[in-house]
């Protein structure tokens, strides 16, 4: 077997019975990614050199008897939104070209405390605002099931690299399903945590009630394994909660006997693939098997989900963006006139992409004197009636099951041009940022083109530990989680 | 009522930065950034960089309930922090985490008064809300910001904290306006929460209108004193616009020292699109803690105004003069309490002293008290000597600048041997002199002229340098005259 084809944990093992040495996996990855990259383009920046040279640190230090961190040296792909000190972290936007923040992410330092070596920036939608990594001012990414297709957005490039083998591990971001639609259209496993679960601090901010950072990884214990870093309170992210992390490694093997899955008949109406629908009621039997119960649930509300999602992830995107100006950091405009306002607005415009400006533009006027309670007013005011939704669904069921995605991902271009289609694709996932639950989205099975399906848990606050529970006990069953995309 | 302003309404919005806080609003930067090299005390948070998060700083919490008790503003339980977007070189996130009362939000508290005094009369100007906010950067001009070739950027007061006093329109007089302000910047004083003396510390947004009239907003007049100044000017402006039949526009403008000018629009745009910070959660405030608070809280000037009146027996106006500046008045009771053999005429001899030449001494000077070594023993010793007829008063004044050095009083007269002649052979002496001198004005004192007496004395005193017991002088004069 080739090492790209081993899950994180089991190259863990590798590495400290010495089989494998810390160098031998960097140098590996760093080839493969050098080999298919050109076909995929999950990266946007990798750091050879460095990579090395922590590796064959980390060797040294182990050969001299010091513990490392739990990750032991591994490398894992970082989304191009998470800063990182002294690294390129660009979101694939050109207004930040150049920049390279002067500090990490908590995140960034707690991998790094946990033995990670990060190898390189993956490509996203700009600023995460897509749902194809289509987006990316770097061009687009190709899913490595088939290159005619998208990986899912905008964590595309985090999706791609798990799926081809080309990293053991990495980080996307979840605003409205970010992680998930990739996880889902790439065959790989994909959790968005609760909100205030992760640290959000050097996250560049996109819709801040919306975003948490969360991992993408091949298999659900590898998953887990992140989770026990990267989550917990963090006194310089205001929002995160004190809630204890449990270890959720040896949470993985409970049984899930008196388990109640909600089954919401929303999720598998209109415009659900057969496909999807199939392999879905596949998954549900299989857990039906494992002892759980069914019950089916409504969530009444769901049809407003996406109105109301794109009503408040664009307000506070009209804001979050207005500090890309050009004047302390990232690029200005070349045309600088007397006018400050004026270079503001050119830099602005030449810099930051179409969808970009859409979505500033869409928020700036529901934030306007005289829309803001028609828009976002009310738009808060329907994400209250969707929150009661889940509550009451939570009264019945301990977690609620679904595809992730309605179809199987699209090919590229074929709805770039039909923003509202391509908003309509995250009608399964946004509704869990609006309410601020975990999700996770697992592979389920392939349709006819043999693009993977993804099966989306979605839990109650704070559960992450029983939805990675039963999604460890589904992957067994399936047995499909050790394949990887057949490209080399 | 002053005719002369008649129909005029003003109201202030006063930003008051805490600079008795270590750190900045939302980040451990360093909060004493006065005098240091330009943009050194940032970070990712006060720069605004991508992927920062403002975390708030609690003790602003505490400083925020001590104003709003001192103000008697209701404070509310809950409060949240708004964005307030705009785009502007100082402002390095394109918003300013702010504090709001409409939309769902609310300020940290409503209401409350400042009681002003303008010609005798009482008057309470009733505050809309106090709330917080931070600190835009500091912009660098060359001269004039109309005429600076150049604007540069000064992070290092990004993100200091501010809190925003703001009052009802109910101001109707610029006199008003400073009173009130000088009322605001004792409470704030006495709070122990901000030193207002400190250059750019304290910023006012004036709004000022003729019943029936357009209201204009003087945005950013940097300082209390200025106030007054650009009200008065606004008002004039305003007044001659109405008198030759124009209309007045609504507008923001600019004071710049000497007079108010228009600025673009497109620089100040009023919709903010306020909505809901979401990276920071609600202020929740229980009762126990503001009850810590409330019992840690210091004296406030209006209490302090009426304890000394009764206590030192100081007439109400004097009361509330000495009590304006908490350093002169604790100044004046520790000096006055320390002193056991004192009583109320030496109690208003030293109030006399201090609000008198010392304040004058200081004024002049541009100095406050605390910059000065002069200490409480020193005017006891003042207040003292006078009484005791050691020196004259008159001579002591002249003392002052060497007294502000840290010289006590007997000290300088030692060096300077300027001490009192209160020997009476002396002076006769000298009395028989001048009158030998001048017979003249002993014919005018003869002829009933009032003046030739103080004259006479005046020759007396020429002729020992002031040293003579005025007293005794007066005295023996007479009686020689006789």
């Amino acid at each position: 077997m080739n090492i790209h084809e081993y899950f994180a944990y089991e190259l863990i093992d590798k590495i400290k019975s010495k089989e494998l040495t810390i160098e031998d996996i960097a140098t590996h990855y760093l080839d493969r990614i050098e080999k298919i990259d050109g076909l995929i383009h999950s990266f946007v920046y990798v750091s050879k050199k460095e990579v090395i040279e922590q590796a064959r640190m980390y060797d040294n230090a182990l050969k001299s008897g010091k513990k490392l961190g739990i990750l032991h040296g591994l490398p894992i792909a970082i989304k191009d939104l998470i800063c990182i000190k002294n690294y390129p972290t660009t979101c694939c936007s050109k207004i930040l070209e150049g920049y390279y923040p002067p500090y990490n992410a908590t995140v960034i330092e707690r991998l790094a405390n946990g033995g990670g070596i990060f190898i390189g920036r993956t490509n996203m939608d700009e600023f995460a605002m897509g749902s194809s990594t289509e987006n990316s001012c770097y061009g687009p990414t190709y899913n490595p099931w088939n290159l005619e297709y998208v990986p899912g957005g905008s964590s595309g490039g985090s999706g791609s690299c798990i799926a081809a083998g080309q990293s053991p591990l990495s980080l996307g971001s979840d605003t409205g399903g970010s992680i998930r639609s990739p996880a889902s259209y790439c065959g790989v496993v994909g959790l968005k945590p609760t909100y205030g679960r992760v640290s959000r601090y050097g996250l560049v901010s996109y819709a801040n009630s919306l975003d948490q950072i969360g991992p993408i990884t091949r298999c659900v214990y590898d998953c887990a394994l992140l989770m026990e870093i990267i989550a917990g309170i963090d006194p310089l992210d205001s929002t995160t909660a004190n809630v204890k992390v449990v270890k959720y490694t040896n949470e993985l093997n409970r049984s899930i006997k008196k388990i109640t899955l909600g089954i919401p008949k929303e999720f598998f109406g209109e415009g659900v693939d057969e496909s999807v629908k199939n392999s879905i009621s596949n998954s549900i039997e299989i857990l039906k098997d494992l002892g759980a119960n069914t019950i089916e649930i409504s969530l009444p509300h769901l049809e407003y989900t996406i109105p109301t999602y794109y009503l408040i992830a664009m307000s506070e995107a009209s804001s979050n963006l207005e500090r890309y100006d050009g004047l302390r950091f990232g690029k200005m405009t070349n045309d600088l006139s007397e006018d400050v306002f004026e270079a503001f607005s050119k830099t602005r415009g030449e810099k930051f992409g179409p969808e970009v400006r859409r979505r500033i533009i869409l928020g700036t006027y529901a934030l306007s004197a005289g829309y803001y309670d028609m828009f976002y007013i009310k738009a808060l005011k329907v994400r209250t009636l969707i929150k009661n939704d889940f509550q009451s669904a939570f009264n019945k069921c301990d977690v609620i099951v679904c595809p992730t995605m309605p179809t199987t991902a699209f090919k590229i271009g074929e709805l770039i041009n039909d923003p509202l289609k391509m908003y309509m694709m995250d009608v399964l996932t946004c509704p869990v940022n609006l309410v601020g639950l975990p999700a996770i989205s697992i592979p389920c099975g392939y349709d006819p083109k043999c693009l993977p399906i993804g099966f989306q848990i979605i839990g109650n606050y704070f559960t992450e530990d029983l939805i990675l529970n039963i999604s460890y006990l589904l992957e067994k069953e399936l047995n499909i989680y050790r394949k990887l995309a057949p490209i080399n | 009522m002053n005719d002369e302003y008649e129909n005029v309404i003003i109201g202030l919005e006063a930003h008051i930065q805490l600079t008795n806080l270590k750190t900045k609003l939302f980040c451990g930067c360093d909060a004493d950034y006065r005098g240091k090299e330009p943009n050194s005390y940032t970070c990712p948070i006060c720069l605004g960089l991508p992927g920062s998060l403002p975390v708030i700083n609690k003790k602003v919490i505490e400083f925020a309930i001590r104003l709003a008790l001192a103000l008697g503003s209701k404070i509310n339980d809950s409060s949240y922090f708004f964005r307030k977007n705009y785009f502007y070189p100082d402002l390095p996130k394109g918003y300013q985490i702010s504090q709001y009362n409409k939309a769902g939000g609310k300020a940290f508290a409503d209401g409350g008064k400042v009681t002003i005094k303008v010609n005798g009369e009482k008057k309470d100007i009733v505050l809309n809300r106090i709330h917080l906010e931070e600190d835009p950067a500091r912009l660098v001009h060359l001269g004039s910001i109309v005429s600076s070739p150049y604007t540069l950027v000064d992070y290092n007061r990004s993100g200091i904290a501010l809190i925003e006093v703001v009052s009802e329109p109910v101001m109707t007089s610029p006199e008003e306006a400073r009173e009130y302000l000088k009322q605001i910047k004792s409470i704030v004083q006495y709070t122990g929460i901000s030193d207002l003396d400190l250059e750019g510390s304290c910023r006012v947004d004036a709004n000022i209108s003729i019943k029936g009239h357009a209201r204009n907003e003087i945005k950013n007049i940097t300082s209390f004193r200025e106030v007054e100044k650009a009200l008065n000017w606004e008002f004039q402006r305003q007044k001659n616009l109405l008198k030759r039949g124009k209309e007045i526009q609504q507008e923001t403008r600019h004071w710049d020292g000497r007079v108010t000018i228009p600025l673009r629009t497109k620089e100040f745009e009023k919709d903010y699109r306020y909505f809901p910070e979401q990276d920071l959660v609600p202020i929740g405030l229980d009762e126990n803690y503001k009850e810590k608070v409330r019992e840690n809280l210091p004296e406030l000037p209006k209490d302090r105004a009426k304890r000394v009146q009764e206590q030192f027996k100081l007439s109400e106006r004097d009361s509330e003069i000495l009590i304006l500046d908490k350093d002169i008045a604790d100044f004046f009771e520790e000096g006055v309490v320390a002193e056991k053999s004192f009583d109320y005429e030496d109690y208003k001899q030293s109030f006399n002293w201090l609000l008198g030449d010392i304040s004058a001494w200081l004024n002049y000077n541009n100095k406050r008290l605390k910059e000065t070594k002069l200490t409480p023993k020193h005017l006891i010793e003042v207040v003292k000597s006078i009484k005791e007829g050691k020196i004259t008063g008159k001579i002591a004044k002249t003392y002052i600048a060497e007294m502000m050095k840290g010289t006590s009083l007997s000290q300088i007269m030692k060096k300077s041997g300027k001490q009192k002649i209160s020997d009476v052979n002396v002076i006769t002496q000298v009395i028989k002199e001048v009158l030998n001198e001048n017979a003249d004005i002993i014919a005018d004192y003869k002829k009933k002229n009032p003046k030739a007496l103080e004259s006479l004395i005046g020759k007396c005193m020429q002729k020992t340098n002031g040293q003579l017991d005025p007293v005794l002088t007066r005295e023996i004069m007479l009686n020689l005259l006789k």
